[in-house]
């Protein structure tokens, strides 16, 4: 069975083409990765997917249910959730609270009971609490649990967005760059840390990456785009050997 | 300095963090009980004060958590006022009714105003809730059978369950109970998914979103419940001046409410109340100087002589008495609060804190990064 199959996905945005007939299809248990050139349509596909952009054409199927019309808010209710490229964390919340909203889609209470903090909101909250403290122990993350995001550094930023998707439960985990600006030892973490949330959380990831090295750790396949059209499919050592893809990075 | 030692998530779902703080509180609240003893002559400030931080509350749900702009908010408390009158004056129903039913019907326009506030953001809603604004102050001027229109409503004293709050004591007490209400009820929306989506939407809408929440239905919740805060606010206000007319609910007085929780401290529900306090206690302190001020520059000036003494009682005497004097003071405090205290009195608040409990190691690079504006003071 297929976990995400992107079919015929195409996007315009006034005169320009920015995702041009991409198909795909995710299967359970992947490290699926999209490569490209600058501006080839990567974080676009994303955004599709996370359905904050309407495709032009194509259809998008999630579990054999069709999502290409389903609300933004929506999505991660069905088992996606996403990180951004340039980190869109609740910078004035501290870690916890950040976690604790990836968990609004398993938020169950009414508003006249939150009104009163009713025992069963307590017990909810009690719940969520002890998900969000399992993510917090996976990615090892309590020295920073009540500090609040913006006195955090980058790498740890990046982690803890991780973090947040993974406490909405996620069947696909959409990683937008997840190496962009960390150092070379923190993306070598990055790459234990995927290939963990992929092994042991049987979460299957979709993302966008620059960072060769990682690419080649963790994919099982790779996806290079260029204008946004595919131009090469398989594991990371065939694309980079396929001579389209050389040609997109190098010219020529 | 007091370390708690966490053993269960039970305690950090607690309103306070520990005992020792609840104490406080309790401290506070019996201090607040007695002080009718203590200053018979300010009750009726004091009480203004209350209802102010209900006002503040309700701004602070919606600008300090939510980050949405409201420059229309003396509209809902017209609202919330007049239909408090109307329901126990024409239709004769009981108090508590009305204030219930004045509520909702703040909330169901504040429900109208944010439909609109799901497409618009920063200075954008501001001018949308401020054209609001001016369209409910004119139909209080124009709607003649039920506010009475420019010649304006007598409101009667609170009478609750045959119990009559007419009394100074008795009305301060019925503001504390409210805004005391208020504070829990809004302090549980916090802690709940609610009140961190509001935070969610604030600080990112994009991952707000992508974390599930609903975008439109969240904002006109908080315009909702924001509204409905202020249309309880209007009922007590309205026993409180016992006199409502078309022009009390001006922008002005809506701008007063942002003035109040920008000074107070955006994003915490202290700032709400010590804005109100602020904003409820300016006027009584500079019309308290104007009497005072002129003799004791007087008396300082005699140093110099009697004619300089003299002088200087004249000028300031002048200076204090200037009709502008109280506008142009709030405008200087909130230009200095935002270039040099951004957190405002609860920011200034947690650093005094802060110097006692770490005393003498206190280091005011402590708080220099979270100077930072908010993303929702910065207007996208």
């Amino acid at each position: 069975m297929t976990l995400l199959e992107v079919d015929g996905l195409a996007v315009n945005f006034g005169g320009i083409r920015a995702v041009d007939g991409v198909s795909f299809a995710v299967e359970p248990g992947q490290v699926f990765t999209i490569i490209g050139p600058n501006g080839a349509g990567k974080t676009t596909i994303f955004n599709l997917v996370s359905r904050i952009y309407d495709p032009t054409q194509g259809r998008l199927i999630f579990c054999d249910e069709d999502i290409t019309r389903v609300p933004p808010h929506e999505i991660g209710r069905r088992g996606i959730a996403r990180t951004f490229q340039n980190i869109e964390l609740f910078e004035h919340a501290t870690v916890l609270q950040n976690l604790l909203l990836g968990r609004h889609v398993h938020a169950r209470s009414r508003f006249v009971e939150e009104l009163f903090f009713v025992r069963r909101v307590r017990e909810q909250e009690l719940e969520h609490r002890e998900a969000v403290e399992q993510v917090i122990d996976f990615l090892d993350l309590p020295a920073y649990r009540d500090s609040l995001v913006l006195n955090l550094p980058y790498g740890v930023r990046k982690v803890v967005e991780m973090a947040r998707a993974l406490c909405t439960r996620p069947k696909l985990l959409l990683l937008d760059e997840p190496s962009s600006g960390l150092s070379v030892e923190e993306t070598e973490d990055m790459a234990f840390w995927i290939q963990d949330i992929r092994t042991l959380l049987g979460v299957t990831v979709l993302m966008v990456e620059h960072d060769m090295s990682l690419v080649s750790a963790v994919s099982d396949q790779v996806l290079a785009l260029n204008y946004g059209r595919p131009i090469a499919m398989g594991t990371a050592r065939e694309v980079q050997e396929h001579p389209d893809v050389i040609k997109a990075y190098l010219g020529g | 300095m007091r370390f708690v030692f966490k053993t269960s998530y039970a305690q950090d779902l607690g309103l306070f963090r520990d005992s020792v703080q609840r104490n406080w509180y309790v401290a506070l609240l019996a201090g607040l009980l007695v002080l009718p003893n203590l200053v018979p002559e300010y009750l009726v400030d004091i009480s203004l004060v209350f209802i102010y931080g209900l006002c503040g509350l309700s701004v602070m749900v919606l600008a300090g958590y939510t980050g949405l702009i409201s420059l229309g908010h003396a509209a809902f408390l017209g609202i919330g006022a007049y239909a408090h009158v109307y329901f126990i004056h024409d239709l004769g129903l009981p108090w508590a009714v009305s204030v219930a039913l004045a509520a909702a019907t703040a909330a169901a326009a504040g429900v109208l105003v944010g439909l609109p506030a799901l497409r618009m953001t920063g200075v954008y809603l501001a001018i949308a809730t401020l054209a609001f604004a001016l369209i409910i102050q004119e139909v209080f001027t124009r709607w003649d059978h039920v506010t009475g229109g420019l010649k304006g409503r007598p409101v009667d004293k609170a009478v609750i369950f045959g119990v009559s709050f007419a009394g100074d004591v008795a009305f301060y007490l019925l503001c504390l109970g409210f805004l005391a209400g208020g504070l829990w009820l809004t302090a549980n929306l916090l802690r709940s998914p609610t009140g961190r989506a509001w935070v969610a939407i604030r600080d990112s809408e994009i991952a707000a979103q992508s974390m599930g929440v609903n975008l439109g239905a969240y904002k006109t919740l908080a315009f909702a419940y924001s509204a409905g805060l202020m249309g309880v606010a209007g009922a007590l206000f309205a026993h409180k001046i016992g006199f409502l007319a078309p022009d009390i609910f001006s922008v002005l007085f809506s701008i007063q409410f942002l003035l109040m929780v920008v000074v107070g401290g955006l994003g915490s529900l202290h700032g709400a109340v010590f804005g109100a306090a602020f904003v409820a206690m300016l006027p009584v302190l500079i019309s308290q100087a104007r009497d005072s001020v002129p003799a004791w520059v007087g008396a300082m000036a005699a140093v110099f002589g009697s004619s300089a003494s003299e002088s200087a009682l004249l000028a300031t005497g002048r200076f204090v008495k200037q009709p502008g004097l109280e506008p142009g003071l709030f405008g200087l405090i909130l230009v200095l609060f935002i270039l040099f205290e951004p957190l405002g009195i609860f920011g200034r608040w947690m650093k005094i804190k802060l110097y006692f409990s770490m005393f003498p190691l206190y280091k005011r690079a402590t708080f220099r990064r979270q100077k930072a504006y908010m993303r929702s003071e910065r207007l996208r």
